[in-house]
C-alpha cells in the first residue's frame, strides 16, 4: 500500500507524472510553477529519464512534439506567459494528434501580469488559444489528491484519445503543501503506438507525424475526423462535483482553487440554515454540460466564481440556457476571493430569489 | 550490364514539387544516397521545416515529421532523446532556420545534440513568394527588398556555418555547394562525414548547402548556379569550419 506523503503541489504533480510512466520533461523556469521542473531535474536522472532545460517555451513544447511523435510520455509545465508561447506547438499537436501533457499553473494576466493566482487562462485552455479548429482535454483539480490523481490519468486520456491534455492549475495549487497518495488507477486498455516515428526498422511502413493537409477536401476531412473525436470525448469524459446540490436554490459554479474557497462558503451557509450547494467542474473541457442542465430546473439562480473577469459563465450561461439567472462574482490580478465575500454574494443573489 | 545510375533506395519513386533547375533536388538525392551507402534508413527519423521543403516528409523513404516554422532542430532533439539509437535530421531552409528558428538552431547546436542538420542556404523565401531572407546577399532584390538589400535599413546577412562554429557543442560544421560536379562531389562527401560522426555519437553536425532558387531569383537554372558561383561564393566561403577530429575550429 502506498503511503501519504505530505507534498508542494507542482512537486506533487511532477511525481504523478513519473509514476504515470512519464520519462521525458521539456520545459522552461517561469513563477509560480518552478518546483514542477525543478522536481524533475532531480527526479528523472533516478528513472532513466530525460530531463532538458529549453531554450524557451517554444522549443520546449516542440520537444514535445518530437518526443510524442517518437511515441514517449512526455510531458511540460508552464505559467500563463509561457502557455501563450506553447500555442503553437500546441495546435501542432492538437493537429498531428500527439498525446502529451501540459500543465498550466495559472498567474495573473494580461501581458507579464504577475505571479499570484488567477483563472485568466480558462479562454485560452477551452476555446483554442492556438490556430485552428482543435480542442484539448482539460482537467482542473481542486485539491493535491485530485491533481496526483488527474495527473495520472492524464496519460492514459491522451494516449486514448491521441490528444493533448491540459492540466490547468494556479499558483495557490502549485504552491500549497497538501498529503498525497500515490495510488495506481484501474489500468485502461490502450491503442498500442503504431504510429510512432521510432525508425522503419519497427514497422512495416513509413510513419509520418504531420499536420500538413494542402487539399481543402482533404484538411476538411481531417477537422471532421477531430470534431468526431471532440464528441466522444464530450460524451465520455464530462466531469463534475456536487455538494448539496439536491435542495439547493442557489448553486455556486467554481472550479479549482476558487471552488474550495467557495466551499467554505456553502458549508457556513448552510450552518445558517440557507440552502446553497456547489457545482465544481473537474473537466473544464468537455464542459460537464449534463450534470449542469439536470440542476437547472430544481434551482433557482446560478453564482458563478471565479478568479477571472468572468470567462468561466460564458460557458455556464450556455449550459442553462436563460432557464434561470446566472449571476458573477470575480477577483482579478492575484486577488483571491474570500468566503466571506463569496458568501455575501450568495446572500444578495438568495434575496432576489426569494 | 552494370547498372552505373539509378534512383537511391532511400528517396520514395515520385515526383517532386521543387520548379526545374531548382537545387533542392539534388541535396535530397545527396543525403538518401548517403542514407543508402551507410544503412541507415531503418533507423533514419527526418525532420522537414516550414518552407519549400515542407513536403519533405514524402520524400524520404524513412520515419519523418513535419515541423512548425524554424523548430525542426527542438523537434529533432525531442525525438533524439526518445530513439537515442535512431539517426535524427533536419532539412531546414534559411528562412527557417536563420530567422524565426535562430534560437532552435543555436541551442541544439550549443547542447551538442547529437543529430544532423542540413541547412539549404538559398538567400531567399522561396515558398512565399521571393522574399527576402536572412542571408539574401546585399544590394539583392528580393520582393520585399525591391531596391536591393540596403544594409542600413536591413542589416547584413548571417553567416550560419561560421556563427555556429564558435561555438563548443558542434562536432562538425561545414558549408558546401551544388553549383557544379565537384562541388557536389564534395557536398556528398560532407553529408556522409556528418552522419557519420552522429552515428558514431560525435555531437552535433550541420551541414550549410549553398542552393539556388532560379524561379524567385528570375534568372535561368544555369543563370542561377553562375550567380552561386558569382555572388553566393565570395559572401559565404565553402570549407569546413569545425571539425573535432581534425581540430579544424572557426576559420576567418
Ligand atoms: C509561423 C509561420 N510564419 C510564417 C510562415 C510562412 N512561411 C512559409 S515558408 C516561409 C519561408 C521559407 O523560406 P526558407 O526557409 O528560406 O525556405 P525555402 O522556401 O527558400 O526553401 C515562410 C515565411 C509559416 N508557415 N509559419
Ligand atoms: S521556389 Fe525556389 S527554392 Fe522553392 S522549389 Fe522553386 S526554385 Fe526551389
Amino acid at each position: 500500500m502506498s503511503e501519504r506523503v505530505l507534498m508542494k503541489g507542482n512537486e506533487a504533480i511532477a511525481e504523478a507524472a513519473i509514476q504515470a510512466g512519464c520519462r521525458f520533461f521539456f520545459g522552461y523556469p517561469i513563477t509560480p510553477q518552478n518546483e514542477l521542473p525543478e522536481y524533475m531535474s532531480r527526479r528523472m536522472p533516478q528513472v532513466e529519464g530525460t530531463f532538458l532545460q529549453a531554450e524557451s517555451e517554444v522549443a520546449a513544447i516542440n520537444m514535445v512534439y518530437g518526443a510524442a511523435g517518437a511515441g514517449a510520455r512526455v510531458m511540460t509545465s508552464s505559467s500563463s506567459p509561457g502557455i501563450s508561447l506553447k500555442q503553437e506547438g500546441i495546435s501542432y499537436l492538437a493537429g498531428a494528434e500527439l498525446p502529451a501533457v501540459i500543465v498550466n499553473i495559472v498567474r495573473g494576466g494580461p501581458g507579464l501580469g504577475s505571479i499570484q493566482p488567477s483563472q485568466g487562462a480558462y479562454f485560452q485552455a477551452v476555446k483554442g488559444g492556438g490556430h485552428g479548429d482543435y480542442r484539448l482535454l482539460v482537467l482542473a483539480p481542486a485539491n493535491l489528491q485530485e491533481a496526483v490523481d488527474l495527473v495520472t490519468e492524464a496519460f492514459d486520456l491522451a494516449d486514448l484519445y491521441r490528444n493533448p491534455v491540459l492540466i490547468l492549475g494556479d499558483g495557490l495549487l502549485g504552491q500549497m503543501m497538501e498529503p498525497v497518495e500515490f495510488r495506481k488507477l484501474p489500468s485502461r486498455e490502450l491503442p498500442p503506438k503504431t504510429w510512432a516515428t521510432t525508425g522503419m526498422r519497427h514497422h512495416p511502413h513509413k510513419n509520418i507525424i504531420n499536420s500538413l493537409v494542402l487539399d481543402a477536401p482533404g484538411l476538411e476531412k481531417h477537422i471532421l475526423h477531430l470534431q468526431e473525436k471532440y464528441a466522444r470525448m464530450n460524451l465520455h469524459e464530462q466531469r463534475a462535483k456536487s455538494l448539496h446540490c439536491a435542495d439547493a436554490e442557489v448553486v455556486i459554479v467554481a472550479y479549482g482553487s476558487t471552488a474550495r474557497i467557495a466551499k467554505t462558503a456553502v458549508m457556513s451557509l448552510r450552518q445558517s440554515g440557507l440552502k446553497v450547494g456547489l457545482f465544481r467542474p473537474v473537466t473544464l473541457w468537455p464542459f460537464p454540460v449534463n450534470t449542469l442542465s439536470e440542476l437547472v430546473p430544481k434551482v433557482k439562480a446560478f453564482l458563478t466564481v471565479e478568479m477571472n473577469a468572468g470567462q468561466m459563465v460564458e460557458d455556464v450561461k450556455l449550459a442553462v440556457n436563460g432557464a434561470r439567472p446566472v449571476h458573477f462574482y470575480g477577483r482579478m490580478g492575484g486577488m483571491v476571493p474570500t468566503p466571506e465575500e463569496i458568501s455575501s454574494e450568495c446572500v444578495r443573489v438568495l434575496g432576489g430569489v426569494r | 550490364m552494370a547498372k552505373v545510375f539509378a534512383r537511391p533506395e532511400s528517396l520514395v519513386d515520385m515526383q517532386s514539387h521543387y520548379c526545374p533547375g531548382c537545387t533542392h533536388g539534388i541535396i535530397h538525392r545527396l543525403i538518401a544516397e548517403v542514407m543508402d551507402e551507410l544503412k541507415f534508413a531503418d533507423r533514419a527519423i527526418g525532420v522537414a521545416p516550414v518552407g519549400c521543403a515542407v513536403l519533405g516528409y514524402m520524400y524520404f523513404a524513412c520515419d519523418m515529421h513535419q515541423a512548425a516554422h524554424g523548430r525542426a532542430p527542438a523537434v529533432a532533439t525531442g525525438i533524439k532523446r526518445v530513439v537515442p539509437d535512431g539517426v535524427v535530421f533536419t532539412y531546414q531552409g534559411d528562412g527557417d532556420l536563420a530567422s524565426i528558428g535562430c534560437a532552435e538552431i543555436v541551442h541544439a547546436a550549443a547542447r551538442g545534440e547529437n543529430i544532423t542538420t542540413i541547412f539549404v542556404n538559398n538567400g531567399i523565401y522561396g515558398m512565399t513568394g521571393g522574399q527576402m531572407a536572412p542571408t539574401t546577399l546585399p544590394g539583392d532584390k528580393t520582393s520585399t527588398s525591391p531596391y536591393g538589400r540596403d544594409t542600413h535599413k536591413q542589416g547584413f546577412p548571417i553567416r550560419v556555418a561560421e556563427m555556429l562554429a564558435t561555438l563548443d557543442g558542434p562536432a562538425y560544421i561545414a558549408r558546401v555547394s551544388v553549383h557544379s560536379v565537384p562541388n557536389i562531389v564534395r557536398a556528398r562527401r560532407a553529408i556522409k562525414k556528418a552522419f557519420e560522426y552522429q552515428i558514431a555519437g560525435k555531437g552535433f553536425t550541420l551541414v550549410e548547402v549553398l542552393s539556388t532558387c532560379p524561379t524567385n531569383w528570375g534568372l535561368t537554372p544555369l543563370e542561377a548556379l553562375d550567380k552561386v558561383a558569382k555572388d553566393m561564393l565570395p559572401y559565404y566561403p565553402l570549407g569546413e569550419y569545425k571539425d573535432i577530429e581534425s581540430g579544424a575550429g572557426a576559420k576567418k
